[in-house]
């Protein structure tokens, strides 16, 4: 699983940027077969935070409305420069982890 | 002054209810914008936006996004530390046919807001490869 999280490349320290997350997931969600008929089990990533120095911004919980590869674009005011951690949770306990380098000069 | 949201069936009054803990929710300040037309139930683009500058004596605490006619109704839901912005959120949902989506956001003082959209999907996403 990869995951990307996308800075604008012009930031200002102090002002709103949207940010936007993209994680790699099928998000299956348990109703679907494969070719062969056999059911796909129900695998989504259910639990999804994004934190930056350690403060959290966004919590979300995902459901299985939720499309295959999740997207989601934000906005955020940052005052200091610093890290977003990007943390997932899917159903079968796999977890991810990405970070992001916020660099004001 | 705020009027309370209308909602068409029995089953999604109590599901409102559930979620909203049996309170009311206003229609206003919550936005939701989604395609008239979406070709394809997998992937529709949803943004929703709400009124609300996200200061530390108002904002919103809770949002979430509902569909009608999905198996699960419960599409997401999301949780935002004020920032001194806009709330505004775009995301990608999948979609079990035309439908009317909702979008209910509980303001700090702990309020509800709530808006909905129709959608035509032309192609569900609850189609398979054995179909």
């Amino acid at each position: 699983m990869t995951a990307r999280i996308v800075l604008p490349i012009a930031r200002k320290l102090g002002e709103p940027m949207d940010v936007r997350i993209l994680i790699q997931h099928p998000m299956d969600t348990g109703f679907m077969h494969d070719v062969s008929g056999a059911a796909i089990e129900k695998n989504v990533i259910h639990s999804l935070t994004l934190e930056f120095n350690g403060e959290e911004l966004l919590n979300a919980e995902l459901g299985t409305g939720t499309a295959a590869n999740p997207f989601m674009q934000f906005q955020v005011r940052v005052k200091e420069s610093g890290e977003f951690l990007l943390k997932w949770v899917d159903d079968k306990g796999q977890m991810g982890v990405e970070r992001a380098k916020c660099i004001f000069t | 002054m705020a009027q309370a949201l209308e909602v068409e069936s029995e089953e999604f009054r109590l599901l409102f209810q559930e979620l909203t803990q049996g309170q009311v929710v206003n229609e206003q300040r919550v936005h939701l914008s989604v395609p008239r037309l979406a070709d394809n139930g997998h992937s529709v683009p949803l943004r929703v936006w709400v009124d609300c500058v996200q200061s530390d004596s108002e904002h919103v605490k809770r949002l979430i996004v509902l569909s009608c006619r999905n198996p699960r109704p419960l599409i997401a839901r999301f949780q935002f530390k004020p920032m001194q912005t806009q709330l505004s959120l775009s995301t990608r949902v999948r979609l079990n046919g035309s439908q009317r989506i909702w979008a209910l956001a509980q303001l700090n003082d702990e309020t509800w807001w709530g808006t909905h959209a129709q959608v035509e999907v032309t192609e569900s996403a609850c189609l398979d490869a054995t179909l």
